[in-house]
């Protein structure tokens, strides 16, 4: 049974979130002795097409105009009959806000049910299953999807990036999407670019939450020394001190890294969903009956504005 | 422009309740747990209400499910939405059944713009509204949030986030994506989810809840509308990860240091 990856891609670069939908897709097709074919949309993505053979999988590139921006409106149809002329019984992507947008969409037009964000699957052939959180994670879920067609997105932590093998064939979509039908017009794009690796990729986070009352300098400094990505709790988005992009929680971003270092986070149930995957979890807070603590492999009961450049210090004399 | 609204109202479990695993897996324990609106789709309800303070028109609340359903339509009415829809249906629900009801509610009620949470905090699916919005044939406008922080003044003043133009035919959506954030324009009618940070939802007042208990809710099964039913994301097993034991305290950064260094070599 073939799988269909439907690929994302920003500013003429691949996002490496698709890299992870392929290792899933591979896993799919093994377990139904199909296929994996990777989707391309865009405009100006030939090159990219290319690129994204590498990973050994057929790519079908639709590239058009009206497919510049990522509108879920154009690109539903595209992705849609594509899976219908592949065959495909399984459409899957990265729960990016990207998959998540667009696969709902895909998955009404092939009258599909869809799992979103499966951590692993189970079964094989007509009979596999997806395992997904709900509850905010407080509860796993084994699904099965009881329609011909069956739309998924999975979350890019569970799964490894794809590693390059062989070259699969590139071919051309014709798009057939009237862009001047179209009811949703894209009207700006505001980026909020950092030099600090992507949050759900990083090999260490460092986390800031109330206790920084709204100063993240000790959270930065700590960061910037380890190459750390940035994280922040709900509480510190919401009053406005970092950017929404930084949330992590079930919510906002779910991150897995090898070291996670919550500072001044109490540990809400959400925000624990969303980070309680990480391999090891420091945790710094004044109160020593924080949540938080319960989950940490270390805690430390302190101020953070001591705590953090104490430790930053350790770090750089150990180099 | 005055403009008729459509919002969904999900009867949740407590964000704040312990949700336990019954130990067959065959459901969660509903003993003690509290029920309350999807606070996502409180945040749609409160975007409603500000658009209609705004610009005049009327908000309708749906909600499917079992009769105690109407507690959390009856929540929305207090909070100044006008009247409710209680689409009566026993058994799970999954976003293509959903769907399915709502776009038959949608015939019925012909609004200009149909407001959802994003996602509901028992599924967290996050589907319904951009399979409504296929299903309908109209554009959709996912995770609308806004800039303006929720302590702004803006906020405050309780402005609407969706803005209405082109003469009451056009809503501009602010949204919260991967690197950044992405303006949309969507002409109405349209399905707009909510997020976060959208607002931040009132609390209903003393005279809100008197007057809601007026305010008229109609009442139809799901089985007359003539859906398709029959979930189609079935739920076979559920289980709790698995727990994850709390560690050591550790009294200073000398000590941290050393763990990280030399037990868990991560620094």
């Amino acid at each position: 049974m073939n799988v269909l990856i439907v690929a994302e891609q920003a500013q003429g670069r691949l996002r490496k979130a698709t890299l992870h939908a392929v290792t899933a897709g591979r896993e799919v097709a093994r377990r139904t002795g199909g296929c994996v074919h990777l989707a391309l949309l865009g405009k100006g993505v030939a090159q990219l097409g290319e690129e994204l053979a590498e990973y050994g999988a057929d790519v079908h590139v639709a590239d058009a105009p009206v497919l510049e921006h990522p509108l879920a409106e154009a690109h539903a149809p595209v992705v849609a009959d594509l899976a219908k002329a592949l065959q495909a019984t399984f459409v899957g992507a990265a729960a990016t806000a990207f998959g998540k947008d667009l696969l709902p969409r895909v998955a009404a037009r092939l009258d599909a049910g869809m799992a979103t964000e499966v951590l692993s699957f189970g079964g094989d052939g007509r009979n596999v299953t997806f395992r997904r959180p709900m509850w905010a994670g407080n509860v796993l879920a084994e699904v099965e999807i009881a329609t011909a067609v069956k739309v998924f997105t999975v979350r890019p932590t569970e799964f490894a990036s794809a590693a390059k093998e062989g070259k699969g064939a590139v071919s051309s979509v014709a798009v057939s999407v009237d862009a001047a039908a179209l009811k949703t017009r894209y009207a700006g794009f505001k980026v909020v670019k950092s030099e600090r690796p992507e949050l759900t990729e990083a090999r260490v986070v460092v986390a800031g939450g109330r206790g920084t009352k709204g100063d993240f300098t000790p959270v930065e400094a700590l960061a910037d020394l380890l190459g750390a990505a940035i994280g922040a709790s709900r509480a510190a988005v919401d009053a406005g001190w970092v950017p929404n992009d930084w949330q992590v929680g079930q919510t906002g971003k779910v991150v897995a890294p090898e070291l996670y270092v919550a500072a001044g986070i109490s540990g809400a149930i959400q925000h624990l969903a969303g980070m309680k995957g990480s391999k090891v979890i420091v945790a710094v807070n004044k109160d020593p009956e924080a949540p938080v603590f319960q989950l940490a492999d270390y805690g430390l009961v302190g101020d953070l504005f001591k705590v953090l450049p104490e430790l930053a210090a350790k770090v750089k004399a150990s180099r | 422009m005055a403009l008729k609204i459509l919002v969904a109202a999900k009867r949740v479990e407590d964000p704040e309740s312990k949700i336990r695993v019954k130990p067959d897996g065959s459901g969660i324990v509903t003993e003690g747990v509290n029920y309350k609106l999807n606070p996502f789709d409180e945040i749609a309800v409160e975007e409603a209400l500000r658009l209609k303070e705004k610009h005049g028109g009327e908000v309708v609340v749906v909600s499917i499910g079992g009769d105690r359903c109407v507690t959390e339509i009856r929540a929305a009415l207090a909070m100044g939405a006008d009247r409710g829809v209680l689409v009566g249906h026993e058994g799970p629900l999954d976003p293509v059944v959903v769907s399915a009801v709502l776009a038959e509610v949608f015939a019925q009620e012909k609004p200009d713009l149909v407001l959802l949470g994003k996602q509901s905090i028992d599924d967290d699916q996050n589907q319904a509204g951009q399979y409504l919005a296929e299903r309908l044939v109209l554009p959709q406008a996912t995770f609308a949030s806004k800039t303006e922080s929720l302590e702004s003044e803006a906020e405050q003043k309780k402005e609407p986030g969706l803005v209405l133009g082109g003469g009451g035919k056009t809503l501009t959506v602010v949204r919260e994506v991967d690197g950044g954030v992405e303006t949309l324009e969507v002409t109405l009618p349209a399905v707009v989810t909510t997020d976060l940070r959208l607002n931040k939802p009132r609390f209903a007042s003393l005279p809100g809840i008197m007057k809601a208990k007026k305010k008229a809710v109609r009442q139809v099964s799901a089985a007359s509308l003539g859906v398709d039913l029959a979930s189609k994301v079935v739920v076979k097993m559920l289980a709790e990860p698995p727990s994850r034991k709390g560690g050591v305290k550790v009294s200073n950064v000398e000590e941290l240091w050393s763990k990280l260094h030399d037990e868990a070599k991560v620094l």
